[in-house]
């Protein structure tokens, strides 16, 4: 099936003298990573069945320099930050969602200051909101009585204090959510932030993303539910190394939504 | 009691508090060698804060085997304390037990005191156990060895000997007090709920001896209750102090939120300016000290963070929860904050030889007490900010520190050079053009 995804880009909308009601922030591993580059497809899929009229910076975007800053790099990352705010001002967005919570914390938290004042949501929240406002409606359908658990990025919960939206999400798809034994404030980390997605870990005695992914395994789960591209990335490596990816998915959260739809 | 007893008794008060002042100027001093940062704002939210996390113990309670032993010793503390101040008095003035003149309150006050000591007893010989016996693995960790490991034991035996003192006395004021007829100033006074029960070791003992016993009781306590208050400033155990001030002065962002660094600012926005004239003569202030990027020993630090150095009391709650340190790697937030404590010690004890200036010892935060390999293996995934029942956050020590490593030395693994290379060269950490960045919409 040759699919047409519908991605105006915020220069496209400016020539027709458009403002969309949401910027898509698509991310550096969103656009160029091959996992999460489904993500974002996903998410788009939704978006363009409940007509949203979105647009994203295609080649004006650039990294928002959180890695950099976790590494210390505070020039680069203010360099970065500095010409993504020049872009997004010029195109006066007011409104950006992301499927990223490191973009999202970044461009939420660390940009205002420097000039940068938006309105930026998580991915999750967005879908949500879609629901609450009837312009998407799901049904469980492949997912109903599946067992999902949800694996909470520090930057989304802890950071952020976001832990609803994503399982109010699950809960829609009439899946079973089953809760790991450190879950939501207690979550524990995939081991890919702070910039340790670029870089080997310390020497240790264990992976910290095998130590998360035996959290999960523990609940029992069809699924891995994840609301970030690195997490991902981290409990795909952590179950495969298990040898259980014949038994547990790990997906996104729009991808969940998505699958559901049969988008 | 005499009036000399009543003069020594003055002088040792004097004595004790006068030292602990001293040494909480040097706190106060070490701490304001720290950089400044602006905590002023939002008081209601910070007093709430105060009030929720140090007074109410809200975080302490998440762990709650410990939270509720550790509730017991803080209420027992602060309700005990009131009863230092009728020994104030008593010991000033020769008087006995002179809050007595509240009648039913006092018999309700002496009694919930005891009930208290008793509590705060058996709290924490089971504190003793966890650490000693059970072994939890967070007071087992190499990071106590030698002096915290004994001075965290050394608090428990305080506590153990002021307690057993309390109710010692009391057992022998009791017994003066029941005597047929009424003995010195030892009239009626008070309701002694466990006390009572230690009587009968007095039975037989000649009236002298218990009085004798009664008075070295007394004394020992008072004595003791001073040690202890000097001792605080040379321990971990300054939170019962600072948990107030370091709940109230916390970072109140959100905890994703990294400060943007304003020297950095300036130098980027000023290169970003295509009216900036690169040549243009900066204005020159002769006193300026360089700026450096980042942390590398205790004064480059905020005040804040210093702070939260001397509040730290080793609990461990951090490190259990950081996903480094449970993968065996070498970070420890705990260590991280005993570190900044200790070196911010020895430079105020530098100041100190020194006249009241810092002569530099060629030793520094980083290398001599905190290595890189630590700072790399954060995920500054929050855990040990989130954990931390005062509010303490290891993770923006961190942070600075790796700022300083990679903004003044260069010294970032080679991985997260190339990573770094990659976004200043096409605007991502891998290398892909920016070009290809939307090709993903095309792609089947």
């Amino acid at each position: 099936m040759s699919e047409v995804l519908n991605v105006p880009t915020m220069a496209e909308m400016l020539a027709q003298g458009k403002q969309p009601e949401v910027l898509f922030w698509v991310g550096c591993a969103g656009s160029f990573d091959d996992r999460a580059k489904r993500i974002t497809k996903a998410f788009v899929r939704i978006l363009n069945r409940a007509n949203v009229e979105f647009a994203v910076l295609g080649t004006e975007e650039s990294c928002t320099g959180d890695p950099a800053k976790r590494a210390g790099n505070e020039f680069l990352f203010q360099m970065q930050a500095m010409m993504n705010i020049e872009v997004l001002n010029a195109y006066e967005a007011k409104k950006i969602v992301t499927a990223c919570p490191h973009c999202f914390n970044t461009l939420k938290n660390e940009y205002p200051e420097l000039g940068g004042k938006y309105e930026v949501i998580h991915h999750t929240e967005f879908l949500k909101s879609l629901l609450d406002s009837g312009r998407l409606t799901i049904e469980g359908g492949q997912f109903k009585g599946k067992r999902i658990t949800f694996h909470d990025p520090c930057y989304l919960g802890r950071a952020n204090n976001i832990y609803e939206a994503p399982r109010d999400l699950i809960q829609k798809l009439d899946a079973e959510l089953v809760e790991m034994k450190r879950s939501k404030a207690n979550g524990l980390c995939c081991g890919a932030g702070g910039a340790q997605m670029f870089k080997d870990a310390e020497k240790g005695n264990k992976e910290i993303n095998i130590e998360r992914t035996e959290d999960a395994l523990e609940t029992k789960p069809d699924i891995i539910a994840a609301g970030c591209p690195f997490c991902n990335t981290m409990m795909t490596d952590g179950v495969k190394n298990k040898e259980k990816e014949a038994e547990v998915k790990v997906l996104d959260i729009a991808e969940l939504i998505a699958n559901a739809q049969d988008l | 009691m005499g009036i000399l007893a009543n003069i020594f008794f003055a002088l040792l008060l004097i004595i004790g508090f006068g030292y602990f002042t001293i040494n909480v100027k040097k706190l106060i001093r070490n701490i304001k060698l720290g950089q400044d940062v602006n905590r002023s704002d939002n008081s209601s939210e910070r007093w709430k804060n105060m009030a929720m996390i140090a007074l109410g113990q809200s975080k302490m309670v998440k762990r709650p085997v410990s939270g509720f032993l550790h509730i017991i010793v803080y209420v027992g503390f602060v309700i005990i304390n009131i009863e230092l101040l009728e020994i104030i008095i008593d010991g000033l003035f020769s008087t006995h037990r002179v809050f007595k003149f509240m009648g039913g309150l006092y018999d309700v006050l002496i009694g919930s005191f005891e009930i208290l000591a008793f509590l705060v007893l058996v709290a924490v010989i089971i504190f003793w156990i966890r650490r000693n016996v059970t072994k939890l693995k967070r007071f087992a960790s190499s990071d106590l060895n030698g002096k915290p490991r004994n001075d965290a034991n050394y608090i428990l035996y305080f506590e153990v000997v002021l307690m057993s003192l309390f109710l010692l006395m009391n057992a022998a004021d009791l017994h003066l007090q029941n005597l047929p007829e009424v003995f010195g100033h030892y009239e009626k006074a008070g309701s002694f709920p466990i006390s009572q029960f230690l009587t009968p070791i007095f039975d037989g003992m000649s009236t002298q001896l218990v009085f004798m016993l009664e008075r070295t009781f007394w004394w020992l306590h008072i004595i003791g209750i001073l040690i202890f208050l000097n001792y605080l400033y040379f321990s971990k155990h300054l939170h019962i102090l600072l948990a107030f001030p370091n709940t109230y002065f916390a970072d109140l962002n959100a905890k994703g939120k990294f400060d943007n660094l304003e020297s950095v600012t300036k130098e980027v926005k000023l290169m970003m300016d295509p009216n900036a004239d690169p040549f243009a003569a900066q204005p020159v202030d002769e006193n300026a000290v360089p700026s450096k990027f980042g942390a590398s020993d205790v004064m480059d630090l905020n005040w804040v963070q210093l702070l939260n150095a001397y509040t730290c009391t080793e609990c461990g709650r951090c490190t259990s929860a950081c996903p480094a340190n449970q993968t065996g790697k070498k970070l420890s937030p705990r260590k991280i904050m005993m570190d900044t404590r200790d070196r911010l010690e020895e430079v105020g004890r530098n100041i100190d030889k020194n006249k009241g200036v810092f002569v530099p010892d060629n030793v520094s935060l980083l290398n001599n007490y905190i290595t890189a390999e630590e700072l790399w293996a954060c995920t500054s995934c929050n855990a040990c900010v989130e954990e931390c029942p005062v509010n303490i956050s290891p993770l923006s020590i961190i942070m600075d520190m790796r700022r300083f490593l990679v903004m003044e030395e260069s010294a970032a693994p080679q991985s997260l050079n190339a990573m770094m290379t990659n976004i200043e060269n096409n605007g991502a950490p891998w290398q892909y053009n920016q070009m290809d960045r939307l090709n993903w919409k095309d792609e089947q």
